[in-house]
């Protein structure tokens, strides 16, 4: 799947419109994977998983701003998150599956918060974007 | 994942509550043509597929998505048995239109994002959760009788 140029046109302006609520977002995005997606949650056995927990949150900070990178780098993904993509074939192993879940959770959150920014193309887009990423960090799996 | 009390409550809510709530979610299929085109595979004879627009605005595509979720909200009714009330559907999706069901699982997921889209903060994670559940267990119930 390739981003077309109206595709990174549409990812650029909605993630713009995030701003510095990008961090909230990736802490609900992560809440509400853990919430629908309970076997995720086997990757954070040592995470405090309650509503407001600062790990999750301070986690949640971390993907928002890997995807404010990959936002920033749009035209070269495997360049912005290799050392991302290291850490996830080598160290992490998180099943390529759970990206989708992750990806998912990700588009529900901007929905819920972004109504205006959320039409058909954007979501799309967005939906690419986020595959494209998740292709990128699963790319040195095997 | 079995879809219970709880789910069924909050789903058959939030699809049949208000009148606000139909055109949004009967927008689903066709938002499922645009976010995964490939979909559209299944609908050649529509006419004009050619842009989100084009889709979206669509008569036919339009209809049939009508056709789709009134199924999804009958065979909601029957949420203990999910296999039973979709069964006929199942057979009908695997012997004569010969769909993926993995097409399934996409539509479940668009019709989760709408949902998100229309009802904003109130679509916390535990509702998205419930429904998660319900349109897995119908997800899985139009693939049941595939061979």
């Amino acid at each position: 799947m390739v981003l077309s140029a109206a595709d990174k046109s549409n990812v650029k302006a909605c993630w713009g419109k995030i701003g510095s609520h990008a961090g909230d977002y990736g802490t609900e995005a992560l809440e509400r994977t853990f919430c629908c997606f309970p076997t995720t949650k086997t990757y954070f056995h040592h995470f405090d998983l309650s509503h407001g927990s600062a790990q999750v949150k301070a986690h949640g900070q971390k993907v928002a701003d890997a995807l404010t990178q990959a936002v920033a780098h749009i035209n070269d993904l495997p360049n912005a998150l290799s050392a991302l993509s290291d850490l996830h074939a080598y160290k992490l192993r998180v099943d390529p599956v759970n990206f989708k879940l992750l990806s998912h959770c990700l588009l529900v959150t901007l929905a819920c918060h972004h109504p205006a920014e959320f039409t058909p193309a954007v979501h799309a887009s967005l939906d690419k974007f986020f595959s494209a990423v998740s292709t990128v960090l699963t790319s040195k799996y095997r | 994942m079995d879809a219970g009390q709880v789910e069924k409550a909050q789903s058959l809510e939030l699809l049949t509550g208000t009148d606000s709530l139909c055109p949004s979610v009967l927008f689903s299929p066709l938002r499922l043509l645009v976010v995964y085109p490939w979909t559209q595979r299944f609908f050649q004879s529509f006419g004009d597929l050619s842009s989100a627009d084009a889709i979206m605005g669509n008569s036919k595509v339009k209809a049939h998505g009508k056709k789709v979720l009134n199924s999804f909200s009958d065979g909601l009714k029957n949420i203990d048995d999910l296999k039973g009330a979709f069964a006929k559907l199942s057979e009908l999706h695997c012997d004569k239109l010969h769909v993926d069901p993995e097409n399934f699982r996409l539509l479940g997921n668009v019709l989760v994002c709408v949902l998100a889209h229309h009802f904003g903060h109130e679509f916390n994670p535990q509702v998205q959760a419930a429904f998660q559940k319900v349109v897995a267990g119908v997800a899985s119930a139009l693939a049941h009788r595939y061979h």
